[in-house]
């Protein structure tokens, strides 16, 4: 083998794997990342079943509703239109989840229509905002990013 | 008074930045040996901007350690009732202070190699000092022009509005700053890379010059990407050691690409070989810790840590990242045609092997960078997406293990040329280890897929980092190969944290009443009551949880919910108990209706490995680095001593002969 060789060798084969590494990426980032979703879009279209995606909007008032076992939460979530998605959590409530106040889970639908949250996001302090919810008031919530859409399409 | 010195010393250095880039550049347009008039001012200027930044950023500590109200960057960080400590650490825990630091790092570096460093042919020196310089500008306009942390209030504040609770830690006093110094380590690499590739002097000296700024950077990189996984661990209270924030990321990339450059540098100064690639991992590395800054320090992702936002800031940063970044790849594409084929090796070499890892990093460099600038790319199209672990863990995790694998036999393998068959026996020792332990996890329970390879891999490659130790006489191993074994070694470690945690974690969530008692692994949890504390600046909630395991002696940990008042944030501080085996976390949550209490409680076997596994992977770095210092030492004294002798034996024979 040339000494020119070599190096053109070594040049095709780090070449290679950069790209295998970057369609990997971008084949399972299109199957792996989360999508956001609002409650209307949910209601709508809703997302498999087990698919990890996230539901943001705001906590219906007075739907807030602890289980015996103290720590499983059920709640509903609305958005810009009447569709509410119930959501179930088990874990620690963030501080300023409230009702009325706007959230986003982290989690998937399941076959019953309850969203299963494995992580809720709220507003728990003045730096750390879900971007989702940013800059927005705890009414404002629900006008959130009305021209969000659902990356499906 | 005391800002306005700052403030001018910044100045100041600036102006000699700009000095050291065209007195470094003069000197380039002279053929070696020529002398330019203003090239000898190059060395000088660096030393000074080093004093005058450093200076700078001291000015900056005295007003924060002395509240200095008129000032309003302290106006709005610090707070008269702060302890003392979190005074001095809120100096860098803001915008402003932390580039100053950034700036301050880097003149300092600059001012190092220009002071000690007298191996480099003078002309590469000047181009490296040149290009130092002119990264140096970039930074001292961005402070200057848009962040100024000396600008004063006009009417001097009565009391400072605080600092973020979450960072009023002292995880936060040795973090940050960690990272920056690795970060602006890998700039003098870059510099010299740069000064080398512009003065055709690719070489294995000039790798020898460039191999302790690399190794010095990557230990810091280490150290703090394995300080800042432990704040979060314990800080945020969710339990978890790494979540794949981009802010994680964005210090995990630049480690990707050092830890790659590392070997790679180390493989020219010993064999003359991987001369461009040597350069572009020397680019790359830089690029990367630019590319962190900017993603950090622009306010563009989500994430604890972003509480800078400010687009002009963003688009200053973005447009030094795509200045230096662009005029660096332009330049490598130039130049690298230029740099002559380094030696040759066959694939099956201890090269061989380094040049798989390194492809293999870039290639877990490239999942980490595509998985954290997606969600940005989507949301310039208004789709909402987040990335987390179930794209990051099985896609780095596909060329992680190869690479894992490769780094178990290469330390084995001879330089140039080997043959697989020589280390057959060694081979199949680590393959045995791996499939045993495997075999012997899978026998006691089921687990998660790449949870179990880990369990496998991790002692694997802890027989495999001490192989390279067999049959030698271990008082005369150079220090620079402890080294090596040591952070191999680590790498095991932590794998065996990181799969452990994995595999084996325990948890419970429930409401207990005071006098309740769960049972967590081994161990018995009783809630013995919650009382209400308070801290200087925080009330906090205080849940005392008697902890006993096997039904052993009872412990006391003491989690709280705590409020801060300035600013009012509310944050969870974990308990842990350690003990050699593992970690118990615990979490206090809301009080229920009924009057009960939410507790989260983990039992995390051997969780703490993967730390101790960072620490020795930094402590083999440190090793590498004193080895080679030592060996440099040495030389200089032998070269020295040379050099006196010659010149007796020239005195003796310039004497005049007597007469007869």
């Amino acid at each position: 083998m040339k000494a020119k060789h070599q190096r053109l060798v070594l040049v095709v084969i780090a070449i290679l794997a950069i790209v295998g590494a970057g369609l990997l990426a971008a084949w399972s980032l299109r199957n792996q990342a989360n999508y956001f979703y609002l409650p209307e879009q949910m209601a709508a279209e809703p997302p498999a079943v087990g698919q990890a995606v996230r539901l943001g909007g705001m906590v219906q008032a007075g739907s807030i509703k602890t289980e015996a076992d103290g720590v499983t939460v059920n709640f509903m979530v609305t958005g810009n239109t009447a569709d509410a998605i119930p959501v179930r959590y088990s874990g620690i409530l963030p501080d300023l989840f409230v009702e009325g106040s706007g959230v986003v889970a982290e989690g998937s639908l399941g076959s019953d229509g309850v969203f299963l949250a494995t992580n809720l996001l709220a507003k728990h302090d003045e730096n750390y905002v879900p971007k989702e919810l940013e800059g927005m008031g705890t009414d404002a919530a629900a006008k959130m990013a009305a021209d969000t859409t659902v990356g499906l399409k | 008074m005391i800002a306005e010195i700052g403030l001018a010393a910044l100045w100041l250095a600036a102006a000699l930045a700009v000095l050291q880039m065209v007195s470094g550049a003069a000197g380039l347009r002279m053929p070696e040996g020529a002398a330019n008039p203003l090239a000898i001012y190059a060395r000088p200027a660096a030393i000074v901007q080093a004093v005058l930044a450093v200076l700078a950023f001291m000015t900056l500590l005295w007003a924060f350690a002395i509240t200095d109200l008129s000032i309003k960057l302290v106006a709005t960080n610090s707070h008269s009732m702060k302890p003392m400590i979190y005074k001095l650490t809120g100096t860098w825990g803001n915008h402003e202070g932390s580039m100053l630091l950034w700036v301050g790092v880097l003149a300092a570096s600059g001012g190092l190699l220009a002071a000690f460093e007298r191996r480099l042919p003078e002309r590469t020196m000047g181009a490296t000092l040149a290009v130092q310089g002119f990264v140096a500008l970039g930074f001292y306009a961005f402070l200057l022009l848009s962040s100024n942390p000396f600008e004063r209030l006009p009417v001097p504040a009565m009391e400072g509005t605080g600092l973020n609770p979450l960072l009023q830690d002292i995880g936060l006093a040795i973090h940050p700053p960690t990272l920056y110094a690795g970060y602006v380590g890998l700039s003098v690499a870059f510099s010299l890379a740069m000064g080398a590739l512009l003065t055709r002097e690719v070489n294995p000296s000039f790798a020898r010059v460039m191999r302790p700024w690399v190794l010095g950077a990557w230990v810091l990189l280490t150290l703090g990407i394995t300080a800042g996984s432990f704040w979060a661990y314990y800080e945020l209270g969710w339990g978890g050691w790494w979540f794949w924030d981009p802010v994680e990321n964005a210090s995990l990339m630049p480690w990707l690409a050092a830890t790659a450059l590392m070997h790679s540098v180390s493989v020219l100064a010993a064999r003359d070989a991987l001369r461009t690639w040597t350069i572009m991992l020397g680019v790359l590395a830089f690029s990367m810790s630019m590319l962190g800054t900017f993603l950090v320090r622009s306010g563009v992702l989500t994430s604890v840590h972003a509480f800078a936002v400010d687009p002009e800031r963003g688009s200053f940063i973005l447009g030094l990242l795509g200045l230096y970044i662009g005029g660096a790849f332009t330049i490598f594409a130039l130049r690298a045609g230029a740099v002559a084929e380094g030696k040759r090796f066959a694939l099956v070499s201890r090269e061989g092997a380094l040049v798989f890892n390194n492809v293999m990093l870039s290639a877990i460099l490239a999942i980490v960078l595509l998985g954290t600038l997606y969600p940005l790319l989507t949301e310039a199209f208004d789709v909402r997406v987040s990335v987390g672990p179930p794209y990051f863990n099985p896609a780095s995790a596909i060329f992680a293990v190869p690479m894992l694998l490769v780094m178990a036999v290469g330390p084995l393998l001879r330089w140039r040329e080997d043959k697989p068959a020589r280390i057959q026996f060694e081979a199949m020792l680590i393959a045995a280890v791996l499939i045993g332990a495997i075999a012997l996890v899978s026998f006691f329970g089921q687990f998660p897929f790449l949870p179990l390879l880990g369990l496998g891999l991790a002692p694997a490659l802890a027989v495999a980092a001490l192989l390279p130790l067999r049959g030698r006489n271990l008082t005369r191993v150079p220090a620079a190969t402890w080294g090596m074994v040591l952070a191999h070694f680590g790498v095991a470690v932590s794998l065996f944290g990181m799969a452990c945690e994995g595999a084996f974690t325990e948890e419970r969530l429930a409401a207990v009443a005071p006098g309740g008692t769960e049972q967590v692994g081994d161990f018995a949890v009783t809630l013995q009551s919650v009382t209400p504390v308070a801290g200087p600046n925080w009330t906090a909630i205080e849940a005392r949880l008697a902890v006993s395991r096997d039904g052993g002696e009872p412990v006391i940990l003491a989690p709280q919910a705590r409020n801060f008042w300035s600013p009012p944030q509310a944050t969870s501080e974990s308990a842990l108990l350690t003990r050699w085996d593992g970690q118990l976390y615990a979490v206090i949550g809301n009080q229920a209706e009924d009057g009960r209490w939410q507790i989260r409680v983990w039992w995390k076997p051997f969780v703490t490995f993967i730390w101790y596994g960072g620490l020795l992977i930094a402590l083999g770095g440190v090793l590498a680095i004193a080895g080679r210092v030592r060996v440099d030492l040495k030389r200089r004294k032998a070269v020295a001593r040379g050099g006196e002798r010659r010149a007796e034996l020239e005195a003796l024979e310039a004497q005049p002969v007597p007469a007869e």
